[in-house]
Order: C-alpha cells, then sequence, then structure tokens
C-alpha cells in the first residue's frame, strides 16, 4: 500500500473521529443507540479479522466468544444492581480468554476447510450449551436489568445507564482496541502471524513457532470479541443463545470481507455499511433477508475486495489517474490475505 | 436398562447415524471432489423435507414426495452449480463461506416465500404406518425400521458407485488428485456439477426420508450442518467410509448420551470431535493433507 493512501486513510480516520465525538450533541438518541450497536459490532469485526486478515485462519466461532462474555456479564449481573465492572470485566474476557485458548488449540491442529468446520462446531457446542441446558435460561437467554457500574470507593464515575455516556465508553473501547490491533499488526509478532499466514512452512524454518504465534493471536482476538459481547448484552440488556450462534459469526465475517481485510479499520467501515444496510432493508423491504444473501452473494462475485475496491474504482473514475496499478493491486492484496 | 430397552436405543442411535451418513456423504464429496465449503448443505436438508411436504400434500403419496422432492434438488444442484459454485472452484475459502452464506439467507427466505414458516408432517406410506409391539409398554414404528433399511440400501449404492463403477473411479482420483485427474484428460468440469447436483440431492433425501418420523421446521437443517460438519471432521475429508463410521459414531454417542448423561448430551459429540483431533487431526480415515 503506499504511503498516500495510507495518508488518505489516516485522515478519514481523524475525520470519522471527530464526527463521532460530537455526534451525541446533534444526533436524536436514536442514532446515537445505534452508533453504539454498530461500534461494538465493528469492534467484534476489528478483532475477527486479526485472525482472518492479518492470520489467514477463517474461524467461525467469533460469535460465541462475543456472546459469552456477554453470559458471564448476566451471571455476574446481582439481583437488583450493576455488577461492577472492575470485577465482571476481567471476569468475563478472563472466561473468555480460557475458552478461547482450549477452541484454538484444538483447532488449530487443523487447517483450511478443516479449521473453518472445527471452529464452527466448537462455536455451536457454546451454542448448544447455553441453548439446551438451564445454565443461562434455556433458548430463552437472561435479562441483564442494570448497566454495569463504573465506580470508584462508592462513587459513580460513569452512569452506563446514560445512553450519551454509554455510547462514549463504546467509542473509547473501540478507538482503543483499533489501537491495539494496530500495534499488535505492526510489531515484530504480526510479522511473524502474516509470515505464517503467507507461507507456513518459510515461517516454520525461519524459527517462527507458528501453532504458539497463531493461538495468541486467536486469544487476543477472541477477548477484544468478548469485549465487545459484554458491552452489546449490557446495551440490549438482554442475552440469548443467537447471540453466539454461527449465523453472527457469518455475518461478521461478511462485515470484514466488505470492509477488506488488508486494514485494521476497514472492518469497522463494513460493520456500519452492512448494520445500515439491515436497518434500511428492514424498514422498507418485507424479504429484507433475502436481499442481504443476494448482497452477499453479489459481494463474492463483483467485489471480492470490499468498499475498499469499489472505492478505487470511483476514484480511478473520477480522477482518470495514471497510477491506476496501484488500486487493483491492493484490492488484490486485500483477496489474496486468506 | 434391560435388553429390549437397550436394543431399541441401539436402533435408534443407528437409525440417526444412518440418515447423518446419507447427508454427510453428500457433504464430504463436494468437500472432496469440489474443493468447496458448503455451509448451504443443512438448507438443501430442509429444503428437500419442504419439497416433500410440498408434493405430498398435493399427490398424497410419499413415493411422489420421495421421487419428486429428490428430482427437484438434485436439478436445484445442477442450476447452482452453472450459477455460482463453478466460479468459485479455485477461489478462496472464505469466498465460498460468504457465498453459501448468501445461498443460506435466499434459500430460507424462499422457503418463507413459498412455503410459509408452519411447521409441518408428512405422512409416511400406509403400508409402513403400524408399530411392532415388543413387550406391553414399547412399540417401534414400522417407518423407523423401513428408513434404516432405506438408509443401508442407499449406502450400498453409494459404496457400490464409488467403488466399482467408471465415475466412482473418477471421483476418487479426484479426490486424492485434483489437478493429475484433469491433466489425464477427464472431463472433470461435468463430474464436478454432477457431483455437487449429487451431494444436494442426498441431503435433500435425508430431509426427506426424517419428514415422516420428525416435524417439518425452517431450522431443521441447522442442526444438520453443524453435525455433518462434525462427521467430516471425524472421518476425514472426502472419505465416504470415515463419514459412515463418523455417522454410526455420532448417531450412537447422541442417542445413548441422551439416555445416560441427558444434561451434557448435547456437548458430547463435540467432546467426542476434540478427541479425535486430538489423536487425528485429519481425521479417522483422513489423508495426511487436509
Amino acid at each position: 500500500m503506499s504511503s498516500s493512501v495510507t495518508k488518505g486513510a489516516n485522515a478519514i480516520a481523524a475525520v470519522a473521529l471527530a464526527l463521532a465525538v460530537v455526534l451525541p450533541f446533534v444526533a436524536p438518541g436514536y442514532y446515537v443507540q445505534f452508533a453504539s450497536k454498530a461500534m461494538l459490532m465493528g469492534m467484534l469485526a476489528l478483532s475477527l479479522n486479526l485472525v482472518v486478515g492479518f492470520g489467514g485462519l477463517v474461524s467461525m466461532c467469533h460469535a460465541a466468544f462475543f456472546g459469552l462474555a456477554g453470559y458471564m456479564l448476566a451471571f455476574l449481573t446481582p439481583d437488583g444492581g450493576g455488577a461492577s465492572i472492575w470485577l465482571s470485566l476481567p471476569v468475563a474476557l478472563m472466561a473468555v480468554g480460557a475458552v478461547a485458548a482450549v477452541i484454538g488449540a484444538l483447532s488449530l491442529r487443523t487447517r483450511g476447510i478443516y479449521f473453518i468446520m472445527v471452529t464452527l462446531a466448537f462455536g455451536e457446542m457454546l451454542f448448544y450449551f447455553f441453548h439446551d441446558t438451564k445454565v443461562g435460561g434455556g433458548s430463552d437467554g437472561m435479562y441483564i436489568y442494570s448497566k454495569p457500574e463504573i465506580a470508584l470507593g462508592g462513587m459513580t464515575l460513569l452512569d452506563l445507564e446514560s445512553s450519551r455516556v454509554f455510547y462514549y465508553v463504546a467509542l473509547a473501547c473501540l478507538v482503543g482496541s483499533a489501537l491495539l490491533v494496530r500495534m499488535v499488526v505492526q510489531s515484530p509478532f504480526g510479522h511473524a502471524l502474516a509470515a505464517a499466514r503467507d507461507n507456513e512452512r518459510r515461517a516454520l524454518s525461519l524459527g517462527y513457532s507458528v501453532f504458539r504465534v497463531r493461538l495468541t493471536a486467536f486469544v487476543v482476538s477472541a477477548m477484544i470479541a468478548g469485549l465487545a459481547g459484554y458491552f452489546s448484552a449490557a446495551q440490549f440488556g438482554f442475552i440469548a443463545p443467537q447471540m453466539l450462534g454461527w449465523h453472527l459469526s457469518a455475518t461478521v465475517l461478511v462485515m470484514v470481507v466488505l470492509g477488506g481485510m488488508s486494514s485494521v479499520l476497514g472492518p469497522i467501515v463494513g460493520a456500519f455499511a452492512l448494520i445500515g444496510l439491515e436497518e434500511l432493508l428492514k424498514t422498507s423491504v418485507e424479504h429484507w433477508k433475502l436481499v442481504k444473501g443476494l448482497v452477499i452473494i453479489a459481494l463474492v462475485f463483483l467485489l471480492p475486495g470490499g468498499l475498499q475496491q469499489l472505492g478505487g474504482m470511483l476514484r480511478r473514475q473520477h480522477e482518470d489517474v495514471a497510477d491506476a496499478k496501484a488500486i487493483p493491486a491492493s484490492a488484490k492484496e486485500a483477496a489474496s490475505n486468506v | 436398562m434391560d435388553a429390549i430397552t437397550f436394543a431399541v436405543q441401539l436402533l435408534n442411535g443407528v437409525q440417526y447415524g444412518l440418515v447423518l451418513f446419507l447427508v454427510a456423504s453428500g457433504l464430504t464429496l463436494v468437500f472432496g471432489i469440489l474443493g468447496v465449503i458448503n455451509l448451504a448443505h443443512g438448507a438443501f436438508y430442509m429444503l428437500g423435507a419442504y419439497f416433500a411436504y410440498w408434493i405430498s400434500s398435493y399427490t398424497g403419496s410419499f413415493a411422489a414426495a420421495l421421487i419428486g422432492a429428490t428430482a427437484l434438488s438434485f436439478v436445484l444442484g445442477l442450476v447452482l452449480e452453472e450459477v455460482f459454485v463453478k466460479r468459485l472452484i479455485g477461489r478462496d475459502h472464505l469466498a465460498q463461506v460468504l457465498l453459501s452464506y448468501g445461498l443460506i439467507l435466499v434459500i430460507d427466505e424462499m422457503r418463507q416465500i413459498l412455503f410459509g414458516k408452519d411447521v409441518h408432517s408428512v405422512p409416511p406410506p400406509s403400508w409402513l404406518t403400524g408399530s411392532i409391539q415388543l413387550t406391553d409398554v414399547l412399540s417401534y414404528p414400522v417407518y423407523r425400521l423401513a428408513l434404516c433399511v432405506i438408509c443401508l440400501v442407499l449406502a450400498g449404492v453409494i459404496f457400490y458407485v464409488i467403488q466399482r463403477t467408471r465415475l466412482g473411479m473418477v471421483i476418487r482420483a479426484g479426490a486424492e488428485n485434483r489437478d493429475m485427474t484433469r491433466a489425464l484428460g477427464i472431463p472433470f468440469d461435468l463430474v464436478n456439477r454432477y457431483v455437487f447436483a449429487g451431494g444436494i440431492a442426498l441431503a435433500a433425501l435425508g430431509g426427506i426420508l426424517v419428514s415422516p418420523i420428525s416435524t417439518v421446521f425452517p431450522g431443521m437443517g441447522d442442526g444438520m450442518l453443524i453435525l455433518s460438519f462434525v462427521v467430516v471432521v471425524l472421518g476425514g475429508i472426502g472419505s465416504v467410509a470415515g463419514a459412515a463410521i463418523g455417522a454410526l459414531l455420532i448417531g450412537l454417542t447422541d442417542t445413548f448420551g441422551k439416555v445416560f448423561f441427558p444434561q451434557v448430551s448435547s456437548i458430547l459429540v463435540y467432546v467426542l470431535m476434540a478427541g479425535v483431533l486430538l489423536w487425528r487431526p485429519n481425521g479417522l480415515l483422513g489423508k495426511k493433507e487436509g
């Protein structure tokens, strides 16, 4: 990717962040809540892309990590009050990390199609665990009547019940996760992860412990997914088995591809685009799932590089620039990062 | 547990395993030959059952439903291969996952438009409706026995085709080494098309055959898809014999798990899968390279 493209992306990210900061002051409450939801989905997509885009591992169980954290919050929320975030969040993330370490250690013994199937199966194992047993209220799920409390010495620092405060906390989490993923990707560890994706045998012969690198990335990514799930459950006040089912995992995968896998921020764009589209379709079309399915099929055949590719195509048409080669190259890069 | 109850449970487990084998063998063949991962396989299982309900509600004949719904699914498979899947061969797995997920949404919504979301049942053929009295309180439905026989016959046909016919030879060669088979001048595009349609037809057949004993409902394909995946992981990609072993293992594990460990029965098959992964990551009969 050329530096001018990176600069452009940075400028866009800065503008988007500035807009995000002022949004609660200019937009009605509905949009603030919608944006919170979309940001948390963007965080989930961002976390998935760490393994899919940068690790080349198509995981189909990230919704399970997302939902598991939500269930942990539900378990830790006492009757008639909110859970302390200082206790419930670390416990939820530790639980997700531990489960991800076990699933990852087993799944990473396989490659390619096997990895997809095995992660899908383990994700569904968690789904059926919560669906069929009474641990989490069975198929009905559990209510979380109060949002987690961010308090210090009995004094409330931030009141998550206010949708505006919740929005800023979600935004901070998203920005923090994006910075974390960027740091990981740019570190020697991230280079090892990408090397293993591009050529596993070569990475091994260079002395990298591919298994350990991938497992670490898998667990880190699962914990970011858990962070998103924790706050999503808090926002909805409700957790049900569907939130860890594989349909959500597949939808998030669509977000990742739609936004573009070669960048850290792309999946966030993909999440906003897909959720926005869904919201639009739900209000205007009766059979919106049909349209969503067709959009996904069209994405696979017409726009394998996602919106980045579309942006590139538009830019080329408008400016008719000479460096047309840079654009298909970045699209190709995105498509080959599997 | 007395001997008769045990025998009944054993029969249930085997019967479940046999249906699972039909569905999973279609999945493993499509994996093995086309190298395509098809998440929509469960949707075709569901669609087969709805086709069967639709045809049997018009004709009143289960035989007509069986033949008609299978043929419909086969043709649908041919069309989908021509329109979509053909273009996916050689693309990365991610594209295949997304395409088949898109197909699931489309198929589900089409089913909603055509058949609604009501739960239906399909009557078995009248001469198979009774049940056999085992003890004073226990009886076994004749259709379930017939289902075992039908599945065994179909399994026999599948193995005969794969082991003894020219088509089967090509399929085995393709699963072994796709590029080499193509280099030998085998019309592989044609083989691809028929294997894909055949795989879809097998999934649908599973759905059609269970429609008289279980209900026909929208979400029926999801559970089947996951279990078929577990079967393929257990048996090894592309191995029909492995699918048979995996399917029977899961059928028995699930059935006896429900009897002995009702609390954790839904987890047991995954524990089984985890065990096999630790022992043989490429499946019981899988090749070295996945």
